[in-house]
């Protein structure tokens, strides 16, 4: 059973979850087999490029922001998944070496009109680096089912 | 790659196919998608999905892979010809990335990408911005995945 429910995703709740250690190995390994722009793949064809210098596709950063999500809480979640991305904006690059955590924050959340047993929450999502800044922020909505109400 | 004034809005690129296989969905989701309807058969037909499916980033980074792939076609071809070509990327963000429906194993997805904007870089005066729409659609002619992009294009050097 889920120990989590759309009842417990507040608006304004802020959680922060990670770390997660960002290798040079396994930006290369997904470029290689996602996205190879030499920008991804080799430094000194990266250093002559707008990324100056090796950076993970903005895709790895997605696809890194949602393993730690779902092992930070959605695996223990009734998450029906996602419908959609409102927005994504890749800051700044991912550097070989980074230790990035997710700082989540809870934006609206609301029933489903359409279909009682589910609920939505609009989430906030930031991926930091060692030193706080910004790598990336991202903002979706959640399908998430609803705590079964008492008879 | 074509250089930045050379690209026009409606521009269309086909980008290709993906079919997408059981045991790459289960792999792909095994290292950054975990939920069970996207690892486990029997758990994603008894889920809302009714059988398994493709995390949503997978769909997503199969158009990059395809892209990229063509893209490097393009410069493969220019350089044929003598022809220099313009740099790409990297992409300053994406939105409105919808999930339409479900990619199920087996399904092939047919990509494609308009140019949608295209418009100067203030802070990288030798490049521009290119926005696109990009989307997917199955065997069965039905959308599964739309996105709207913006991207760094190389601007033509000036003559001397």
């Amino acid at each position: 059973m889920p120990k989590l429910h759309w009842e417990d995703f507040q608006p304004g709740a802020v959680a922060i979850y990670g770390p997660r250690l960002v290798t040079r190995e396994e930006i290369v390994a997904f470029a290689a087999e996602f996205d190879p722009q030499p920008m991804h793949l080799d430094e000194a064809a990266a250093s002559a490029t707008l990324l100056g210098g090796l950076g993970a596709s903005g895709w790895h950063t997605c696809c890194l922001m949602m393993r730690i999500i779902a092992d930070g809480f959605l695996l223990e979640s009734s998450s029906m998944g996602a419908p959609g991305i409102e927005e994504v904006r890749w800051v700044k690059p991912l550097r070989p070496g980074t230790r990035i955590r997710v700082r989540a924050t809870v934006l609206d959340a609301r029933a489903s009109k359409s279909r009682p047993e589910m609920g939505l929450a609009k989430m906030n999502f930031e991926v930091l680096d060692d030193a706080d800044a910004l790598v990336m922020t991202l903002i979706t909505t959640f399908m998430l089912g609803r705590r079964e109400v008492a008879p | 790659m074509k250089y930045f004034e050379d690209i026009r809005v409606g521009d269309v690129t086909m980008t290709g196919r993906h079919t997408f296989t059981a045991d790459e969905i289960k792999a792909f989701a095994q290292r950054f998608d975990p939920q069970l309807f996207h690892l486990d058969e029997a758990a994603a037909e008894a889920s809302h999905f009714g059988a398994l499916c493709a995390s949503g980033w997978h769909t997503a980074v199969a158009w990059m892979r395809l892209m990229v792939d063509h893209r490097r076609g393009l410069v493969e071809a220019a350089r044929t010809r003598g022809e220099p070509t313009a740099t790409i990327g990297p992409a300053l963000g994406l939105r409105d990335l919808k999930w339409l429906k479900p990619v199920y194993v087996g399904d092939t997805i047919d990509y494609k990408t308009v140019v949608t904007e295209l418009r100067m870089s203030n802070s990288r005066p030798g490049f521009g911005l290119m926005t696109t729409l990009s989307s997917g659609v199955n065997q069965n002619g039905e959308p599964v995945i739309s996105f709207i992009s913006t991207t760094f294009v190389e601007r033509r050097p000036e003559q001397p």
